[in-house]
């Protein structure tokens, strides 16, 4: 077992709900598009952004549909909360 | 989530091999999101491959893995469940490693009801040697080797390995992620052989030739041709004609292998005991 596995993605400059590791990302606008708040964006050419942060609503989906595992959003505080954001494609497997 | 799917990664491997939108990350994700779910001791998992885009999976997961031959996952997997029966063995192939030369692997594991769970990530196509045909190519869609068209039909997985003899079955897709996950747990959490079928994207090699030019046209044809089973008791056969199934498709309660297994050692123990 590889202690690596415990590090974290590295911040793309901000702290947020939504975290791009975008060494990771590899541009293919699947979050941009999935996401239900249009809170992504994503340059010609370049990698994944987080675009207006405030809009979103943690629920999860540029995460799960994320294919280079690239994503991760960061949990509110209340976690009744958080679950009841999480849309379409649940997480937590129930 | 109760961890970050970073905790089941290694990060020193990535970024992973797979293309821009390829789906076998986001059905990599569901599996570890199902592994999570379950609350597995990571350290307890093993995860199994043959060769393939797919059989890549296990060198980025910071489980106890193993990389092996070309369509040979199942039986490396059955060796591994048959010494260590309390491990949890998961296998992830694609559809050429597990339909075509892995494919007596696979109907003999489900006859024998090994606990073993396995998850094909079928991409209808051989992505690692530049899109070939395979035995879930569906007709008429194009490929390297079929350049007019694939004249053959390709095989319902989920019925073969039913059929077989399987505990539990089912069929998912990239596009609906959150509900793959939720029955990869299921598949897990069965005492059998559990298959499920993970519908998946490859952009490069299958969409380019068929009219898909990218990873979110082809999810999109996920979405408009999988249907529960519930929406498909509602449509004639011409309907159900170009759509698949997702969700639970078969389970069944059966004996599983390496408890009959244990039973046989006890039996010849206390045989052999009761000679001396």
């Amino acid at each position: 077992m590889q202690k690596s596995g415990n590090a974290g993605p590295a911040v793309n400059g901000n702290s947020g709900p939504v975290i791009i590791n975008d060494t990771w990302c590899k541009g293919c606008d699947i979050c941009v598009s999935f996401c239900p708040k249009n809170v992504l964006e994503r340059p010609e050419g370049g990698k994944a952004q987080v675009a207006r942060e405030e809009d979103c609503t943690r629920c999860g989906i540029c995460e799960i549909m994320c294919p280079d595992l690239a994503i991760q959003v960061v949990p509110a505080g209340d976690r009744k909360k958080e679950r009841s954001g999480t849309r379409g494609g649940s997480v937590d497997g129930k | 989530m109760a961890r970050p799917i970073t905790y089941y990664l290694r990060a020193d491997k990535m970024p992973h091999i797979w293309c821009e939108g390829c789906g076998h990350g986001i059905v990599m994700g569901a599996v570890l999101r199902a592994i999570d779910s379950l609350d597995l001791d990571k350290n307890n998992v093993c995860v199994v491959s043959g060769i393939g885009c797919a059989s890549r999976a296990p060198g980025y997961l910071d489980f106890d893995t193993l990389h092996t031959t070309h369509g040979r996952a199942l039986a490396f997997a059955t060796g591994i469940k048959m010494m260590k029966p309390n491990l949890d063995v998961i296998v992830l192939a694609g559809d050429g490693d597990l339909a075509a030369i892995g494919g007596n692997h696979l109907i003999h594991a489900a006859r024998r009801n090994i606990n073993v769970t396995t998850i094909c990530f079928n991409n209808s196509i051989y992505g690692m040697t530049s899109g070939q045909y395979s035995p879930m190519t569906p007709t008429g869609k194009m490929a390297t080797t079929a350049p007019y068209g694939n004249i053959e039909e390709p095989f319902d997985l989920c019925d073969l390995v039913f059929a077989a003899g399987a505990s539990f079955v089912g069929r998912g897709t990239a596009y609906h992620a959150g509900p793959l996950s939720r029955l990869i747990a299921k598949a897990i959490a069965t005492d059998g052989f559990a298959f499920v079928e993970a519908v998946s994207q490859c952009p490069t090699y299958f969409g380019r030739r068929n009219k898909m030019r990218n990873a979110l046209v082809m999810l999109d044809w996920q979405k408009e041709h999988a249907v529960t089973k519930k929406a498909a008791s509602r449509l004639s056969p011409e309907e159900m004609a170009d759509k698949f199934i997702i969700g639970e498709i078969g389970t069944r309660i059966r004996p599983e292998y390496t408890k009959r297994y244990e039973a046989i050692i006890e039996a010849a123990t206390k045989e052999t005991d009761d000679n001396v």
